[in-house]
């Protein structure tokens, strides 16, 4: 018996094309009561398209929705299914009226009572923090503050599905923090369902039940942040999900559960069932590097330990990003103090190592 | 300079008078100018927010026809009016010429195509993807489209202001198709020509002062409405 639960939304072979270029193509997606998806992906990946193919605010050129198994614009018609949904874009887009009357706007849009308005639309103010600002005209609102006013707004509608298009784009860090915190509190309260888009992947990281990454209109690899984080399914996932060290080898050797690979004529070692000759793309994630400190003569350390020269160390906030060459790059992060007590600096020698199992392996294609 | 003072002073004395003449003159003005806006504003505002919001073949043709429009010359609409409601033309079962509804039939046709223009650019500026968010909180097109219009209202109130000037102060097609007939179809302007030829030029300043006087209350009135809902 399947006891999987019914997804809410259900896209099949989804493809939109533009000017002739297939901009979105989706073969299947679906979503589940109460998860919180978020794709993330650069510029142009198509993320906007599949928010708005899935909103029914545009139409795909091929491919169905299902919303709780009715199919969209057969079985539910369009503004019925647009009702239950609430919508984020990337800009606050308010009205030019008062705070109130734009969170007012989605439920006088349903034509509910004046009265009936009142209390909603004053709990949507009050969750997030704008109750003060409810007679103020939007056009007079701080970036931070108009993005309130819209996420307020589609709360306000108490949609079965948000969708959420790079709200925070354009906040400052500080606003950004204090906005993802509420959001992330209210998410979690309601337990609504959402498809969150962005191209930040600590925002998805933050918020996500369950991340997807997308380029050139396509889902590349869903799963669990975890998943997706240390088991990337292809080089730009990888790169995407913050995984700096990509290296490309060839299986020299099998082992016992594991295998050598030879990358730059070093040979570094990995799990997984690799037959030799196989060309593989070896992630190590930076925070899994270690470094240790000057190296004494010609050391080779047991497993995957390199001699390396510190070619570059960049701040980066409370870390260092530190840029070795092993005879291969590699990169990894540590703390000022870190390095200091290791007296490691720009041109010194010194050990990386990392461990085997926290080398993701991904099998090039033929 | 004695002249103009005489105008100011009769202008003065004929409005303190309430001279029923002119006080008629000014009401059938107001009348047919603003009947004819009200309409051109419905047939404008329609017409520019639904070419502002659809793409269609020719849509190019179509603006630079509304931009056109914008500049048509009253004498040329009160040629073709005049033409259409004549006894043997299109419309001329109507029987409307050289009355107050022909004046409005004309000056609509100068103040719609100025609405349409004014409309179509107020739209078309509001960020593109307004319309999505309007549709994404469930709205139907046509709240949609009210919506975008009350979006627009400050530029639309400069079209109800460029539209209404255009039309008070028109004589050209108010004299062709109204006939400038005593107490019937006489309005400010054509009332204005008509003193001038005469040599009345007291007369003519008067009204004249009259018409301006007009022109601006109205306009203030709307810059009032324009201005307060900016600072709101």
């Amino acid at each position: 018996m399947n006891t999987a639960p019914s997804p809410v939304f259900e896209a099949r072979n989804l493809q939109v094309i533009r000017g002739g270029s297939l901009i979105l193509n989706v073969p299947s997606l679906a979503v589940s009561e109460g998860e919180i998806l978020v794709l993330i992906g650069p510029n142009g990946a198509g993320k906007s398209t599949l928010l708005q193919t899935l909103s029914a605010l545009a139409k795909p050129s091929r491919g169905e929705i299902f919303f709780r198994g009715q199919k969209i614009g057969a079985d539910i018609p369009l503004l019925q299914y647009r009702r239950k949904l609430a919508m984020v874009l990337q800009e606050p887009l308010l009205f030019d009226t008062t705070v109130y009357r734009n969170v007012a706007s989605g439920l006088k849009i349903r034509g509910m009572k004046r009265d009936e308005i009142e209390p909603v639309v004053a709990k949507a103010l009050e969750r997030f923090g704008i109750a003060h600002l409810r007679d103020r005209s939007a056009r007079t609102l701080s970036g931070g503050e108009a993005r309130r006013a819209s996420i307020a707004r589609a709360f306000a509608t108490n949609p079965e599905v948000l969708l959420l298009d790079e709200p925070f784009s354009a906040l400052d860090p500080i606003m950004r923090e204090t906005l993802i915190e509420d959001l992330e509190k209210v998410l979690r309260e309601t337990r609504i369902t959402t498809i969150f888009v962005t191209h930040d992947r600590m925002e998805a990281l933050r918020l996500a039940t369950r991340l997807g990454v997308m380029n050139a209109g396509e889902i590349l690899q869903t799963g669990s942040s975890d998943e997706v984080m240390n088991h990337p399914a292809n080089e730009f996932v990888a790169s995407l999900v913050g995984v700096e060290n990509v290296l490309h080898g060839e299986v020299t050797q099998k082992n016992a559960g594991s295998f050598t690979a030879s990358v730059a004529g070093q040979a570094v070692e990995a799990v997984g069932p690799m037959e030799p000759g196989a060309e593989v793309i070896l992630c190590i994630r930076p925070e899994n590097v270690n470094l240790s400190g000057a190296v004494s003569g010609n050391q080779r350390g047991s497993g995957n330990t390199f001699p390396a020269n510190v070619e570059k160390i960049t701040p980066m906030g409370p870390y260092q990003k530190v840029q070795l060459n092993c005879g291969f790059p590699l990169v990894t992060y540590a703390t000022g103090h870190a390095l200091s007590a290791l007296s490691i600096k720009q041109g010194t020698e010194v050990l990386a190592s990392f461990d085997a199992i926290s080398v993701h392996v991904i099998r090039k294609r033929e | 300079m004695d002249l103009i003072l005489e105008g100011i002073k009769k202008a003065f004395w004929l409005l303190v008078s309430l001279d029923p003449e002119v006080l008629g003159i000014t009401l059938l003005s107001i009348k047919v100018s603003g009947s004819a806006t009200l309409i051109s504003l419905f047939i404008g505002i329609s017409v520019g927010a639904s070419v502002a919001l659809t793409r269609f073949p020719g849509r190019r043709i179509v603006v630079s026809l509304i931009n056109t429009g914008m500049a048509l010359p009253p004498v040329v609409v009160g040629l073709f009016v005049t033409i259409s409601l004549w006894r043997n033309g299109p419309l001329g079962f109507m029987g409307i010429l050289y009355t107050p509804l022909a004046m409005i039939v004309a000056q609509t046709v100068i103040a719609t195509p100025i609405v349409t223009g004014i409309t179509l650019a107020a739209v078309q500026q509001l960020p593109a993807k307004l319309r999505l968010q309007i549709l994404a909180l469930g709205a139907t097109r046509l709240q949609m489209l009210w919506i975008l219009i009350k979006e627009a209202k400050l530029s639309l109130l400069a079209a109800v202001m460029a539209g209404f000037g255009g039309v008070i102060s028109e004589v050209g097609a108010s004299i062709m198709v109204g006939g400038n007939i005593k107490g019937y179809s006489r309005v400010l302007t054509t009332a204005t020509v008509m003193e001038t030829g005469r040599g009345n030029f007291d007369v003519a300043i008067a009204l004249s002062i009259i018409l301006l006087l007009l022109a601006y209350l109205i306009n203030l009135v709307l810059t009032q409405v324009q201005q307060r809902e900016r600072r709101r």
